[in-house]
This record gives structure tokens, sequence and C-alpha cells, in this order.
């Protein structure tokens, strides 16, 4: 893998370099173990999260009218009989087996009904990071490089309104503008009920599959309802972006090698762009993978005005009913995405940032 | 007016305000001076106004206002150049060397690339020949190994070699007027001179005009030809550094005065005066 970062001259930086001899396998070292720690706090945490919830698991499966003894029954099955630490291993074998439990709701394992749902939620999270990076970042730096002129003040103004707007709301205002008045996007769900089932795909990713299958009219359909949820989700995304992006640039902007830059004759431009802003690469990672992470925990509110089958919407339903084992294993999903995408932006760091080396 | 043969830059009634709520706050105020291939010293207090001048020599200051009867550059008046002028001005034929290389080297790059970045802004030419010149500078600022040293990052290098690769950075393109702004202040006593070796090795071989701003007296006095001393805003005083002596500003025989000097009498120094009415520029001086 050979990342060119900047104007420097390019070279290889990957998964190799880390495992060169000295700091970098330590390194390595105790990043595997720190994740490992982690995953560990994280189990004891879904675990807790499971024996507290104020739900009775056994009802929810027995239904209210069942008699003491299919209680007693069901209770001796799952093992809530047993002491709080022997459940806790049992809890973490089965994790690791990859033994999720079933879901009440749809009686099919929960790790299959998350593969289904999960799909969904990235190509939407995926779709609105990048409006919200592509929209952000750059309406950062121009704020920050016009601060205090009007260009700065539009744009505060702008990503106030994306930050201070509720995500539900915009979400109706503008099902009602494009999809009903305009007819500009599709409505909600995503597709036209009209393909449904047509493609069924080895991703579940609606665009991808529809690409493998060659049926355009699906995934024509497919992005014409996605683009709606998925544009006011970057939106709302990007305010955040945009405004840290500015505070960012303007640390940056006043450091003295931007003056060194345009003592050697680069434009304003060029200096802002070949200087100043690698020099926050490192710190936008950080918050565009966070952002991310929050869109694939799932954007709940967007996902029901949307009728969006996605992890946001799974996590909320089966929360309602106290599926125990679905919300323990989403929650443990979110976890773990989080944990990944630090990981993630750890190895950015390296890569984009000499003295982390 | 006929310039003197050899002068290169020629300023006026130079002046720079900032505006303010309740008006315009001059920081530099009339001051006047003429530079040829020469060592020309700026010295003042914090505050004098130093820095801005050397900063408004290359119009670098988005938030001033900058006024002048004459800033004429090679016959060019600067103030009438367009922006786009001045990129072929600023580190071709005029450039600057900062205080601190290591708030002044761009941190996440290869300081070979930053230096050779400074040719490629104003040659055409490939990477690889940028590459060669930028190596050839580096070593003739005294760095012994340009090789290893081109790759290094700002935070893998001393301050002095820092400064060096500064200077070489900025002489790369053979400028005619090199500014150093406070160029050794945030450098070891022990590498200080080192460093000033090297720049007026370099400058004199090439015979480019230097204007060096300090708040070191006794090393502007040794290093330059010509010193203007610098109050509030205003030149009180300009004179040759061999003359020094012979100063008649009050304040700057208050500087002097205030100078320690190995075995010289152990009474207390004097305290520097500042009196209000210096303000007013003695007749005669700039």
């Amino acid at each position: 893998m050979t990342i060119s970062t900047g104007n420097a001259s390019p070279r290889p930086v990957g998964l190799g370099s880390f495992l060169r001899p000295g700091g970098r396998v330590r390194s390595l070292g105790g990043q595997v173990v720190s994740i490992l720690v982690t995953l560990f706090g994280l189990l004891v945490l879904t675990f807790v999260i499971g024996r507290m919830m104020p739900a009775d698991p056994v009802r929810a499966i027995v239904g209210e009218d069942a008699t003491q003894d299919t209680y007693r029954m069901v209770y001796e099955r799952l093992g809530l009989d047993r002491p709080i630490w022997e459940q806790f291993f049992r809890y973490l074998g089965d994790v690791v087996t990859g033994n999720f439990g079933v879901a009440i709701r749809t009686g099919q394992p929960v790790i299959s009904d998350i593969l289904h749902v999960m799909p969904a939620t990235i190509e939407l999270a995926t779709f609105a990071i990048v409006i919200g990076a592509g929209l952000g970042i750059p309406l950062g730096v121009i704020a920050a490089v016009n601060r205090d002129k009007w260009a700065d003040n539009v744009i505060r103004v702008f990503s106030l309104l994306g930050h201070s707007m509720p995500i539900f709301w915009t979400g109706m205002i503008g099902l009602i503008i494009f999809y009903a008045s305009l007819g500009w996007v599709g409505g909600s769900g995503r597709m036209s009920s009209f393909y449904i089932g047509l493609v069924r795909g080895p991703t579940g990713f609606l665009l991808i599959d529809s690409l493998i299958a060659g049926d355009w009219n699906v995934f024509w359909s497919a992005l014409n309802h996605l683009i709606l949820p998925a544009s006011l989700l970057g939106y709302s995304s990007s305010a955040y972006i945009t405004r840290m992006t500015r505070s960012f640039m303007l640390d940056q902007l006043n450091q003295e090698y931007v003056t060194t830059a345009r003592v050697k004759g680069l434009s304003r431009h060029d200096t802002i762009w070949k200087h100043a802003f690698v020099n926050i690469r490192v710190q936008l990672v950080t918050i565009v993978a966070l952002s991310y992470g929050g869109l694939l925990e799932g954007a709940v509110l967007i996902e029901t005005v949307f009728a969006w089958p996605g992890f946001g919407q799974y996590l909320t339903n089966n929360l309602l009913i106290g599926d125990m084992n679905a919300v323990m294993t989403c929650v443990l999903i979110v976890g773990v995405i989080f944990i990944g995408l630090n990981v993630l932006s750890d190895v950015l760091y390296r890569v984009f940032d000499p003295r982390t080396r | 007016m006929v310039l003197p043969h050899d002068t290169i830059l020629d300023v006026g009634k130079l002046s720079v305000s900032y505006r303010s709520d309740t008006g315009y706050v001059d920081a530099v105020r009339n001051i006047s001076f003429s530079l040829g291939r020469e060592k020309l010293g700026i010295v003042g207090e914090s505050g004098s106004g130093k820095s801005t001048v050397g900063r408004a020599l290359l119009r670098l200051l988005p938030t001033a206002r900058i006024t002048a009867d004459r800033l004429d550059f090679q016959g060019q008046p600067l103030l009438e150049l367009s922006e786009k002028q001045m990129l072929d001005i600023r580190g071709r034929r005029m450039s600057m060397i900062l205080q601190d290389p290591k708030f002044s080297l761009n941190p996440i790059r290869r300081v070979g690339d930053q230096v050779a970045e400074a040719y490629l802004i104003h040659f055409k030419c490939s990477k690889a020949e940028a590459r060669a010149k930028a190596m050839s500078m580096l070593e003739a600022v005294q760095i012994r190994d340009p090789q290893r040293v081109y790759d290094l990052y700002p935070h893998e290098v001393s301050g002095g070699m820092g400064q060096r690769i500064m200077i070489a950075m900025m002489l790369l393109t053979d400028p005619d007027v090199v500014i150093a702004d406070e160029p050794t202040s945030a450098l070891d006593v022990t590498v200080r001179l080192q460093v000033l070796g090297i720049l007026d090795d370099l400058v004199s071989q090439r015979g480019i005009g230097l204007i060096m701003i300090s708040h070191d007296l006794n090393l502007v006095r040794n290093f330059c030809d010509r010193v203007l001393i610098m109050y509030a805003g205003q030149v009180v005083e300009s004179l040759k550094a061999s003359e020094m002596e012979s100063a008649r500003h009050p304040y700057t025989q208050g500087l002097l005065a205030a100078q320690p000097r190995i075995g010289g009498s152990r009474a207390p120094l004097s305290v520097l005066d500042r009196k209000p009415e210096w303000e007013i520029p003695l007749e005669g001086a700039a």
C-alpha cells in the first residue's frame, strides 16, 4: 500500500512499517493489548446492561399468559439461575463462538438480522459522511481563511442551521419539498416498492448488488431513495465538521511556517492547501471518523422518517420490546465500530504525522 | 531623483498602521532609509516596529495599512505592484529569514522538500533538479551530510541546523535583498556565531543586501555596516556601526550605557530612559 503524503516524496506506508524493529512493534503490541482490554470492558458493559435492563427477558419470550412452570423452565434454560460470574463466562463463550442468540421479534439469529440491516445503514452513513466531509471541510477552510468577512459569516450561519435543525424535521420538510412537490427524489424505503426483491445480492449493499446484477433500474431507484436522507444527514454532520475545520485551520494560519511559505513566494491558495491544510489532516481524520461512527451507530430518527430498514431502527425496536439478545449484540457492535474507527484513525495519524512515527 | 548606482531598496516615509475601534494605530511612522549591497541593522526594543518594517517591505501584513512616499525596489514601486507581481518578488528577489526554526518550518514536511520548494516556485524545473539545487545549498550552509538531512523532519533537527536550513531556503534563489528577522535569538549562544558566520559569508559572496532586525545591539554593531535605531515606530537615529560610540540621540546613548562590559566598572548599569518627546525625530536623522 502506498499513500502519498501531500507534496512530500511518496514513501510506502502501511502495516509493514509497523513491523519494523524497534518502537513500532512495541506500539503495535501495545495497541493490540489495549484493543483487547477495551473489548473485554465492552463485553462486561453489555453483559451488565443485559442484566440491569428493566425488562424481564423470560417474560419477553414466554409472554404474559405463561404458567409458572413454563416461566421456570425458560428461566433455567436461559441459565438465569446460575451464579452471575458463570453467566458472564457463558456469555463470553457465546460471543467468542459467534452465538448471539435468537431475536424474539423475527425468530432469526440476531447476527443474521444484523447482517441484514447493517448494509442499509452503512450505505446511508457512508454517503452521508462523504457529503458531510466533502461539504464541511472546504467550507471550514474557506471560513477560516476569510475570518470575520462575509463568507465566514454566511458559512457560520449555514452550519449553525445544520446543527440546530432537528433531523426528523428536516427529513419531513425534505420529503415534502423534494419528493411530494418536486418529485426529484424517491420517497421512503431503500427503493421503490415495485423493485423490492428483484435484486438479492451477495453483499446486501443495494447499490453494489444492483450493479453486480446489472439491473440499472434498481440501481437508479436505490440511488434516488438514498440521496435525500444521505444529504440531510450529511448536511447535519457537515455542520460539526465545518466548525471544527474552521477552528483547526485558524490555529494553523497563525503559525510561523505559514509566513515562511508566503515569504518563499507561494500564493495564498497554495499556502493554505499545501502547507496549512496538510497540518490539520490528522485532526480531521479523528472528527470525521467519530462522525462516521455516530452515523453508523444509527441515525434512528432519519431511518424512522424515511422508513429505512437500518441498524438504528432495529436497535430501537428491540430496545422497546426488551429483547435482551438483540440489544446486547447491537451495543457490542456499536462498541466494535468505534474501536475499529479509533484504530483506523491511529493508523492514519502515523501516515499523516511524521512526529508520531 | 537619481539613485546611487548600488541602491537596491529605497524607502521614504514608510508608515504602517492598523485599524482599531478608535481609528488607525501607527506601528511604524515615517521611516526612511536606503539599502545597497551592504548589511543594515535595525535595532529596537520589543514593539518598536522593527519586525513590522520587514514584513511591510514584503507586503505580508494583510490587515495593515501600508503607506509610503517611496518604496522602490530596484526601481519598482512595491506598493503599486499587484499581488501577482509580489509573488514573483517574494522568495525570488527579496526573502526573509524568520526567528525560530521550531515554528517557521512546516512540521510535517521534510526539510529538504521545503528548501527545494523555494526553488520550484520560481523556476521551471524538474523535482530532481530542485532537489539537487537544495542539496548543494544545504552543503553551502555547512550541513555535513545533506543527503541524510534532506529527508529529516523539522522535529529531527537541532535549532542551529534548523536555522541553517532556513538560510538555505531563503538564499537558494539568489535574492537581492534578504531580511533577517531576529535570525539568531532563538539559538544557543554557542551556535549563534556559527550561524551568523555562515550568513555573513553567503551574503558577502553573493552581494546580497541584508537587513538584520534584532534587539541585540552588540550583535548588530559587530555584524552590520550601518544601524538604524528604532523607538516607538520611528527611526530615532541612523549611524555607521563603527561610529556607534558617537551616537547623539539620548535613546541610543541610553542603550549603549545599558550594555554590560567585561572588565568594565562594577557600578550598576544605567536604566534605560524612555521619554515621550523622543517620538519626535532628530533633525537630520535617517
